[in-house]
């Protein structure tokens, strides 16, 4: 085999890797890379509009479908502009490989044009990095970022690579298999640990099962449904895990936590045994440590040994990947018999639904989630953060895994509508929502520019308070209506600018009008459709535990 | 929740950045670092780390987990929990005009330390040892006057065959 350049070994073990899109965006120190990408049409470049957008399409993409997305930008800026999209995943264990050029070798360190220590910068939140000094160590390192990225607990690597190294010839071979002494994970549970588990299950009384974001990651929606389903235990899936057990199943307490149902924060709060698989009793989800669950014993299963045991005490830790574990829990247990706890869930959930009072003639933000669940109920929702984040999550009613994605644990306001583009990429034969605010779709509205270039049939749907409306929330309740800083009238008409990029682009301003521009949307699919939909500025996100508060202290809702 | 010393015996990739990632670890959690000592094994691909920090249980279980996860990291040993030997070296430069020296000499001669260096006015100490008798001595020699004092931080080995 002839040898040949560090840019096309690099392309060549993207091959070997099976990836099918590249988000990224050109640059000095990436330019043979990009050159490289012109000769090789089995992997499609999109080029996004700034490196953040291009990480979270890479992200999207790979939420949606599993598979390690794969992001490219230049030295110094273009890589510092992919941190919050690195970050992101990294907060929620996506798997995500991002590649940066960086200056020549002789001239690292050096303060030269465009570069930037990234390796240093990115070093606490990728789950390892690598930097690539000379074309020899290409295909090695490709490969040993893929299967660090997609194994164990998932996270983006960080593949820097010196411009020498890329223009410097090698001759390509690509390891046939990865093996790094110092990363083993450990995907099988402990036999006795299970067990263990399953004893305690047995015995429960007021049991409950708290699933997150990593049975997604693990495709372990079928055990956990099986789990569930045969224990007869109620259940929790958390912002992260949304869909992995459907939440019309008589069994679903819907989400916990700050903006959870009242039923499940209830329930962690009477039960004597919690069951966490691929959850990380988040701070969101316990509200303050001290009164979280004082009675249940807790079992965790978790692929980050961790994880376990960083925030609450835990009696018995199962070490392991969620599908495995949960696969050999099911061979175990047998249904338990908890017939006043399972009444005492149900009367909860009857009680205390997730609940909003109609403003005068007001569209009110949950009846548009609402018609949305109804016209698109199987749609893959991409939301981003804030308000309208938790009114999605609490509305719409997910059924299967990877339908519901979302910065959870980073908060990353901008996300959704690139990683909305990287979802459709992934996932051409679905349809997909994507719900924002008009706070977070401004901060990466150009992404807009490639959703149409590439006619992606997106559908975006802007609940439009013209606020910053979680902090005017928080600064209505606990700052005296000192709204700081918020107050996002002077956002430019998102129908008209919608127009201007070339997309489809609707407002939306009278209740009578939603049902119908919703199913209009239905029908564009030539490119992006925008509506934006004028809500009522004052309403707030209820039930909320706040900070420092128990979750038995729930507020249910203001009078 | 009460504070114990640990002594974390770590075996790890010989690579650029991997002190990094083991510092950052530390500073990125809030974490001391009392002392840390690096250096190659007999396999120049693999170095050895001796990490000393303190922290409750909970935060020394955090440590040992997080030092496991990184991929650069192929070993970690609590050697607090094992029996274990621990070590660390001392170069202390006295003040010592001709009219003291005989005492300072005397001191090292009772802890078997050695002079390694000497000047008019100064001489310069060698001591290995535990914490216990570098403690010990130091503080039978400070009343001399301690021009400087630099020390290895820890190295520390399990007793007995590798289990």
């Amino acid at each position: 085999m002839e040898p040949m350049r560090g840019a096309n070994l690099l392309i060549e073990s993207l091959k070997r890797e099976g990836v099918e899109y590249i988000f990224g965006l050109n640059g000095g120190a990436a330019m043979p890379i990009f050159d490289a990408l012109y000769d090789a049409p089995d992997i499609k470049l999109i080029p996004m509009r700034h490196e953040q957008g291009a990480a979270h399409a890479a992200d999207g993409y790979a939420r949606a479908t599993g598979v390690v997305g794969v992001v490219l930008a230049t030295s110094g800026p273009g890589a510092t502009n992919l941190v919050t999209g690195i970050a992101t995943a990294f907060m929620d264990s996506i798997p995500m490989v991002a590649i940066t050029g960086q200056v020549f070798t002789h001239l690292m360190g050096n303060d030269a044009f465009q570069e930037c220590d990234i390796i240093g910068v990115t070093r606490p939140i990728c789950k390892h990095s690598f930097l690539i000094k000379t074309s020899d160590e290409v295909a090695d390192i490709v490969a040993e970022a893929f299967h660090i990225a997609s194994t164990g607990r998932p996270g983006p690597v960080v593949v820097d690579f010196a411009k020498d190294a890329q223009i410097s010839e090698s001759i390509f071979r690509f390891p046939e298999s990865v093996n790094i002494r110092g990363y083993k994970p450990s995907v099988d549970g402990h036999p006795r640990q299970i067990a263990k588990a399953v004893e305690l299950i047995h015995n429960a009384k007021r049991p409950i099962i708290y699933a997150g974001g990593g049975v997604v990651l693990s495709e372990a929606a079928k055990e956990l449904r099986e789990f569930a389903i045969k224990t007869g235990i109620p259940i929790t899936v958390t912002l992260m895990g949304l869909g992995a057990f459907p939440e019309t199943h008589p069994l679903s307490m819907e989400m916990p936590g700050m903006h959870g149902s009242c039923c499940a924060n209830y329930a962690f709060t009477d039960s004597d045994l919690i069951v966490a698989v691929g959850a990380r009793f988040d701070d969101r989800v316990t509200g303050e440590l001290k009164k979280f669950a004082p009675k249940a014993n807790k079992v965790h299963i978790d692929i980050d040994p961790s994880c376990i045991g960083k925030n609450v005490a835990i009696d018995v830790p199962i070490v392991g990947d969620a599908k495995r574990v949960l696969a050999k829990m099911n061979e175990l247990v047998h249904h338990v018999d908890i017939e006043p706890w399972r009444r005492q869930t149900d009367e909860w959930k009857e009680k205390y639904p997730f609940e909003y009072h109609q403003r005068g003639d007001k569209i009110m933000p949950q009846y548009v989630i609402q018609q949305i669940y109804e016209i698109y109920p199987d749609a893959v929702i991409v939301g981003d953060v804030g308000q309208h984040q938790m009114w999605a999550a609490q509305y719409f009613k997910f059924t299967q895994s990877r339908q519901w994605l979302n910065s959870g644990g980073l908060g990353t306001m901008g996300f959704s509508l690139p990683a909305a583009i990287g979802a459709q990429l992934g996932c051409p034969d679905k349809t997909i929502v994507n719900i924002n605010g008009d706070g977070s779709y401004i901060m990466t509205i150009q992404e807009l520019v490639p959703a149409v270039t590439l006619k992606l049939p997106l559908k975006i749907f802007i609940i439009n308070n013209m606020y910053l409306g979680m902090v005017r929330q928080w600064q209505e309740l606990f700052h005296q209506k000192r709204y700081s800083a918020v107050d996002y009238h002077d956002n430019p008409d998102f129908a008209l600018l919608a127009q201007a990029f070339g997309a489809t682009g609707l407002r939306v301003e009278r209740i009578e009008d939603v049902r119908p521009a919703l199913e209009k949307a239905k029908h564009i699919n030539e490119g992006p459709v925008v509506i934006d939909f004028i809500v009522d500025e004052d309403e707030n996100v209820f039930p909320m535990v706040p900070a420092g508060a128990g979750l038995g202290d729930v507020i249910r809702g203001l009078a | 929740m009460l504070e114990d010393r640990h002594i974390f015996s770590v075996l790890v990739e010989n690579r650029f950045g991997v002190l990094a990632r083991i510092a950052g670890l530390f500073s990125g959690r809030g974490y001391n670092i009392d002392s840390l000592n690096v250096a190659e094994t007999d396999h120049p691909e693999i170095s050895h780390m001796t990490i000393v920090t303190h922290g409750d249980a909970q935060i020394i279980e955090q440590i040992y987990k997080h030092l496991n996860k990184l991929i650069d990291v192929i070993k970690v040993t609590d050697l607090t929990t094992e029996n274990h030997v621990e070590r660390e070296l001392v170069l202390i430069k006295m003040n010592a005009s001709p009219n003291r020296r005989g005492e300072i000499l005397q001191i090292v001669e009772i802890f078997r330390a050695r002079t390694v260096d000497v000047s008019p006015a100064t001489l310069t100490i060698e001591i290995t040892g535990d914490e216990g008798k570098l403690k010990a001595v130091i503080d039978m020699l400070r009343p001399y006057g301690i021009q400087e004092l630099v020390r290895t931080g820890k190295i520390a080995i399990m007793r007995g065959a590798a289990k």
